[in-house]
């Protein structure tokens, strides 16, 4: 199961600790991280289930392209980052 | 009862202001460092409802009992049909998602726990359960014209101003920017255009005087007197008689007709007040002088009222939401993008300062 941290800065609106979680793609892996958090859900994805404008995700150090499907593979041993974008402010 | 206690929404936190000894205080700061878009007092049963936008993590709603803030549900967006693509004004695709919640109202007094919210991009929902969850008014979203808002105010068209019908809650006026004044009078379930007669400078001339193509900056209605609305309008002031069918353009008006905010006496139909503004190349108070206008005769007359605010190199900009009026129409309170916050006890004939160094001012609210 690939390992999932989040930002410090989203912890004090809802806590998301690190954990880890199954899936072949970031869209897998957020679902079942989603599953048993399903407070952290609208802080990472908009309304269309895509990635919010200022959020970026990294999969063993390269950011994801697919922003909308999170279609980009995480392998069994992946570390996956939930961050802030700093275009976002 | 005169209200003592205003809540201040501001770029940086929720403020609550309160009377004590004669003079406005700062009483409390909720969500120190948060954006604070609204708020809404709903005076049915106490609750109160605060708009965050976080930014990076998106549009939250909270909500009071009294005993502290707890994240409730915001509103979202329907699943975009499989194929279906929208484009906005800048021929981008449209993402259906809550960009901003612009608007806050308390349904009527028949139907307790009924909260309207409009948002960024043009998407108007209803919650029935006191905010614990909202469903998106399907029937104004799919109108064909829906498509034809624009931005305004923002890149994205918006839902700013919810005014529900004091005397039958099932008719509901709300106002877009850009987009004009929409009326429903089956509780959302069918909508036709309103506000013949506004003028927008902003399109050619064969568009003038399309009611779609007004920008609306702010819609009011006077409660005991339902038929007359009161709009500030891109370009001017306008005023209704027969609840927003038609629309009298008032002019004249100095230092200005441009303007983001109105609100009109609870009682009293021909009373309203503006913050004026150099229309609107600028947006400053004209000659850097913060100034009030009321009319008391319908639009007819205006008084500038400057006693109390700053007269020198004032360049505060007072956003739709940041007038405010309490339930006696004697109290009137408003906010700056520079961080000034005023009070006034007479109906505006002079002011008190609270604070000139707060975080830009969103939204004032009395409750």
């Amino acid at each position: 199961m690939a390992k999932v941290m989040f930002t410090p800065n989203i912890q004090r609106h809802v806590p998301c600790p690190e954990t880890h979680a199954a899936g072949c793609t970031v869209g897998e892996v957020l679902a079942n991280v989603f599953a048993v958090n399903p407070d952290a859900r609208g802080y990472v994805l908009d309304d269309q289930s895509a990635l919010r404008k200022h959020i970026t995700v990294f999969v063993d150090g390269t950011m994801i392209r697919d922003r909308t499907r999170l279609a980009d593979a995480v392998g069994e041993a992946s570390t996956v980052y939930v961050f802030q974008a700093l275009s976002g402010g | 009862m005169m209200s003592d206690r205003l809540m201040v929404s501001t770029r940086k936190g929720l403020f609550t202001v309160t009377r004590r000894g004669g003079s406005w205080e700062i009483a409390e700061v909720d969500f120190l460092g948060d954006n604070v878009t609204l708020t809404l007092t709903d005076r049915r049963d106490g609750l109160e409802y605060a708009a965050l936008d976080h930014g990076h993590f998106g549009v939250k709603v909270h909500r009071s009992t009294g005993n502290g803030w707890e994240e409730i549900a915001a509103p979202v967006y329907p699943p975009k049909p499989e194929g279906y693509e929208e484009l906005d004004m800048w021929g981008r695709p449209l993402n259906w998602s809550t960009a901003r919640i612009w608007a806050l109202a308390a349904g009527g007094a028949d139907e307790p726990g009924t909260i309207w919210c409009g948002t960024l991009p043009g998407g108007l929902f209803r919650s029935i359960d006191h905010g614990k969850s909202w469903e998106m008014v399907r029937s104004l979203w799919e109108h064909p014209k829906r498509k034809q808002w624009m931005g305004g105010g923002a890149d994205l068209p918006g839902i700013h101003s919810i005014c529900v019908d004091p005397r039958d809650s099932k008719r509901v006026w709300i106002a877009v920017s850009t987009g004009g004044v929409w009326f429903t009078q089956d509780r959302g379930a069918s909508w036709a255009q309103r506000g013949e007669g506004m003028r927008a400078e902003h399109v050619p001339p064969e568009l003038t005087h399309d009611p779609i193509a007004q920008d609306v900056h702010c819609l009011a209605q006077c409660p005991a007197a339902p038929q007359r609305m009161w709009v500030q309008h891109h370009n001017g002031i306008f005023v209704s008689s027969d609840e927003g069918k038609t629309f009298s353009e008032i002019t004249g008006v100095e230092p200005s007709t441009f303007g983001f905010a109105v609100v009109v006496h609870p009682r009293d139909p021909d009373t309203a007040w503006f913050v004026p503004e150099i229309k609107d190349e600028k947006r400053i108070p004209r000659e850097g002088k913060l100034a009030v206008t009321r009319t008391r005769d319908g639009g007819k007359s205006f008084e500038v009222l400057t006693k109390g605010l700053p007269q020198s190199h004032a360049y505060d900009v007072v956003y739709r939401h940041a007038l405010a009026l309490d339930n006696t129409g004697g109290r009137l309170a408003f906010g700056s993008t520079t961080g000034g916050l005023w009070v006034s006890e007479d109906q505006g004939d002079s002011w008190a300062c609270v604070s000139h160094t707060l975080p830009p001012v969103y939204a004032v609210r009395f409750g």
